[in-house]
C-alpha cells in the first residue's frame, strides 16, 4: 500500500541567510510596548484585589496561568479566595460554573487560546447555558505574542461571539481593564473579556474616558475617515490619527470594547455621519471579529457606507518578534496611515 | 446530620421505591414509544438509595440551601431521574404523560432550566464531576455540611474532563463528593470495556486517592451500604461508589434481549413490561 505525503505548511522551513539585525523573539510574558505612554502594572490583578475588599462572593481561579494573567496579585491579596486548578482548562471552566451555581462570582483566567479553543463546550454547557455569573479573563489576545499559533488568539471572538448569553470585551488599555474589571463583576451572567497584563500603557485616561459595558463612544472627532476600533488598535488609530492629522486627513475614532452585544445603535449612528470611510481595527482575524460584526450591523441597517477592513488575515500567524509580527501583519501606526492614504486616494 | 428530606423513616421499603421509579419510567417511555428506559431500569436500584436513603432534601423546596446536590451528568438518563423525582414528590405524577412532549418540564435531556431537581445540564458528558468539584468547594467555603452527589456513566470515564477533575476532587481533599458511576458496559457503539474502560475501574479512582468501592448496583442491601460507607468514611478524600448494573433490571424479556444502548421496544411491550411489574410489586 503507497499512501502518498499530504502537503502541510511549512512557512519558513527552508534554510535562509542570517540578517545582520535581528529582533529577538518576544517572550510571551512581556508587556506590550507602550509607545511612550505611562504604564501600569496589573491592572486587572489590582482591580480585582479592591473589589473582593468589599465583595466576599468573588473568587479566582486559574489552570497554571496565575501569574501570566495578573490574577497572582489577586492570590496573594486574598489567599483563601484563589483556586489553583491546575494545567486543565475543562476543569477550570467546569468548576467555576459550579462555583458560581452556589453563588460566588468566579473569575476565571487562562489565555485567551486554552478557554477559546480547549474549553469551549465546557463554557458554553456549564456556564453559558444557565447564564451564570462566571468571568472569564484571558491573556495573549489576538497577536500579542510572537510564540506562533499556540499562543497566538487570532480567532477568539469568532469563536466567543457565536456563544449565546455571553458578553464579550476587547479593552484598550490600563485604566479601561481597571473599570471594565468592575463593570464585569456588576453584571449578571457570563462574560469573556481580553487582558493585557504586566506593564500596561494607559491610553484612554487622558481622554477622560469611562467604560461603559455595551457603549461605543467616540475618543476623537473628525471629518474623513471613522475609524471603528477595539483593544489596542484603539491606541494604534489613535496614534495614526494624529499621523494623518498632520497631511490634513481628519479621522475620528469611535472605540467598540464590547464586541458583544454590539453597541450597533452608537455604531450606525456615527456611520451615517458625513460621508466618511469607515475603518474596522481590530487585533484579530479579518473574520468573525469586530469588522464582520460592524459590517452586519451596518447591512442589517441598512447602511451602505465605504467600508474597510485592518486586522489580522485568516491564516495562522508566524514566529517571530512581536513588533516585526505587527509589521508583517500591518498592525502598526504606519502601516494603517498608510493603508488610508491608499485608500482615500483610490 | 441536617434534615429535611420528608422520607427518612418512612415505612415504605427501597424495594417498593425501586420498583415505583420503574413503574414510572416504563409509563414514561410508552409515551415516547422510546427512550432510555435500559438505563432508567438499570439504575433504578441505585436512585431509590441515592433519594430515599441517602440524600437529605426537601421534596417541596427543590432549591433548599441545605440539600444534598444531585448532578446528573448523563442527560439520556433524565427519564430515569424524573421518575425519581416524582416518587420523591418533586415532580407531579401527573406529568407523566408530557415526557419529552413540546412544553414539557420534562425534556429527554435534562436541562437544569426546565426541571425542579434537576440540577444541572447534562448530555455533553464529562461535565459533571468538574462543576461538582466546583460545587464541592463552594460549599466548603460557605461551610455548608451538604454532600454534592455526581451520577456519571461508564461510557463517561472516556472523558479527560473527568479525569481532570478526579485528580482535582483528591488536591482539595473533597470529602463532600460522591461519584456514582453506572457501569452497565454499553455506550452509544456498544460494550464501553472494548472502549476507553478496559477494566480495574475501582482500582483507578483508589490510585487517584478516593475512596472507591464497587458494588452490584442492583443489590439493594450491597447499594445501601456502599452508600454508607461513602457518606460516613472518615478520610478526607473524595468518594466513589462503582455501581455494576444490568440494563433494563426487573422486566426479564428485556434484560435477555440483545443490550443495546438504545433499546428497542415494540408498541405492545410497554403493557407487557408493565404488567409483569404489577405481578412483583413488592411490600
Ligand atoms: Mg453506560
Amino acid at each position: 500500500m503507497t499512501i502518498p505525503a499530504h502537503s502541510r505548511r511549512k512557512s519558513k522551513y527552508q534554510p535562509r541567510a542570517v540578517p545582520e539585525i535581528r529582533r529577538a523573539t518576544s517572550a510571551m510574558i512581556a508587556s506590550l510596548d507602550a509607545e511612550g505612554r505611562d504604564t501600569i502594572a496589573a491592572p486587572f490583578g489590582h482591580a480585582l484585589a479592591d473589589l473582593a475588599r468589599t465583595r466576599d462572593d468573588i473568587v479566582g481561579l486559574s489552570a497554571d496561568l496565575s501569574k501570566y494573567t495578573d490574577l497572582h496579585i489577586f492570590a496573594q491579596a486574598h489567599p483563601d479566595r484563589f483556586y489553583q486548578m491546575g494545567m486543565a482548562e475543562a476543569l477550570l471552566m467546569s468548576a467555576a460554573a459550579g462555583m458560581a451555581r452556589e453563588g460566588f462570582t468566579p473569575f476565571a483566567t487562562t489565555y485567551a487560546v486554552f478557554a477559546a479553543r480547549r474549553a469551549y463546550d465546557f463554557i458554553a454547557m456549564a456556564i453559558a447555558e444557565e447564564n451564570l455569573p462566571v468571568k472569564i479573563c484571558c491573556a495573549l489576545p489576538g497577536l500579542t505574542t510572537g510564540y506562533g499559533p499556540s499562543h497566538q488568539a487570532t480567532e477568539d471572538l469568532a469563536i466567543m461571539r457565536g456563544m449565546p448569553n455571553l458578553t464579550v470585551i476587547d479593552p484598550c488599555c490600563a485604566v479601561e481593564i481597571d473599570q471594565a474589571t468592575r463593570a464585569i463583576a456588576d453584571t449578571p451572567g457570563p462574560v469573556y473579556m481580553r487582558l493585557l497584563r504586566g506593564q500596561v500603557p494607559n491610553v484612554l485616561g487622558e481622554y477622560g474616558y469611562e467604560f461603559k459595558l455595551g457603549k461605543a463612544q467616540t475618543i476623537r472627532d473628525g471629518g474623513d475617515v471613522l475609524f471603528i476600533s477595539s483593544g489596542i488598535m484603539t491606541m494604534r488609530v489613535l496614534d495614526a490619527a494624529a499621523r494623518l492629522a498632520t497631511d490634513g486627513i481628519s479621522c475620528a475614532v469611535l472605540h467598540s470594547p464590547t464586541i458583544k452585544p454590539l453597541d450597533a445603535e452608537t455604531i450606525v449612528e456615527q456611520a451615517r455621519k458625513g460621508g466618511r470611510l469607515v475603518i474596522t481595527a481590530e487585533n484579530h482575524s479579518v473574520t468573525g471579529g469586530l469588522g464582520e460584526a460592524v459590517a452586519g450591523a451596518l447591512m442589517r441597517a441598512g447602511a451602505h457606507v465605504p467600508f474597510r477592513q485592518i486586522g489580522l488575515p485568516d491564516e495562522f500567524l508566524d514566529a517571530g518578534a512581536l513588533p516585526t509580527l505587527h509589521d508583517q501583519y500591518g498592525l502598526t501606526v504606519d502601516a494603517i496611515a498608510a493603508r488610508v492614504k491608499t485608500w482615500l486616494e483610490a | 446530620m441536617p434534615t429535611g428530606t420528608e422520607h427518612h423513616g418512612s415505612n415504605v421499603s427501597l424495594a417498593r421505591r425501586a420498583w415505583a421509579i420503574r413503574r414510572n419510567a416504563l409509563r414514561m417511555g410508552e409515551v415516547q414509544g422510546q427512550g432510555y428506559i435500559g438505563q432508567a431500569l438499570g439504575i433504578a436500584d441505585v436512585l431509590a438509595v441515592s433519594y430515599f436513603h441517602a440524600m437529605t432534601y426537601r421534596a417541596g423546596d427543590p432549591e433548599w440551601e441545605g440539600r444534598d446536590r444531585f448532578y446528573l451528568s448523563i442527560g439520556h438518563y433524565a427519564i430515569a431521574l424524573y421518575a425519581a423525582l416524582i416518587e420523591a414528590g418533586v415532580l407531579p405524577e401527573d406529568e407523566i404523560p408530557t415526557y419529552g412532549m413540546d412544553d414539557s418540564r420534562m425534556p429527554m435531556s435534562g436541562m437544569a432550566a426546565y426541571t425542579p431537581g434537576m440540577e444541572i445540564t447534562g448530555g455533553s458528558l464529562g461535565h459533571g464531576l468538574g462543576i461538582a468539584v466546583g460545587a464541592a468547594l463552594a460549599l466548603k467555603r460557605k461551610d455548608n455540611p451538604a454532600f454534592v452527589y455526581n451520577m456519571l456513566s461508564d461510557g463517561e470515564l472516556g472523558e479527560g474532563s473527568t479525569w481532570e477533575a478526579v485528580m482535582s476532587a483528591v488536591q482539595w481533599k473533597l470529602d463532600n463528593l460522591i461519584a456514582i458511576v453506572d457501569f452497565n458496559n454499553q455506550q452509544a457503539d456498544g460494550p464501553t470495556r472494548d472502549a476507553l474502560a478496559v477494566g480495574s475501574e475501582a482500582p483507578k479512582w483508589a490510585a487517584f486517592g478516593w475512596y472507591a468501592q464497587e458494588v452490584d448496583g442492583n443489590d439493594l442491601a450491597a447499594v445501601v451500604d456502599a452508600f454508607d460507607k461513602a457518606r460516613n468514611h472518615t478520610g478526607t478524600c473524595p468518594r466513589v461508589i462503582i455501581c455494576n448494573t444490568r440494563m433494563c433490571k426487573g422486566i426479564p424479556f428485556l434484560e435477555d434481549r440483545e443490550t443495546t444502548h438504545f433499546i428497542r421496544v415494540e408498541p405492545d411491550e410497554w403493557a407487557k413490561a408493565l404488567t409483569l411489574l404489577d405481578e412483583e410489586k413488592p411490600l
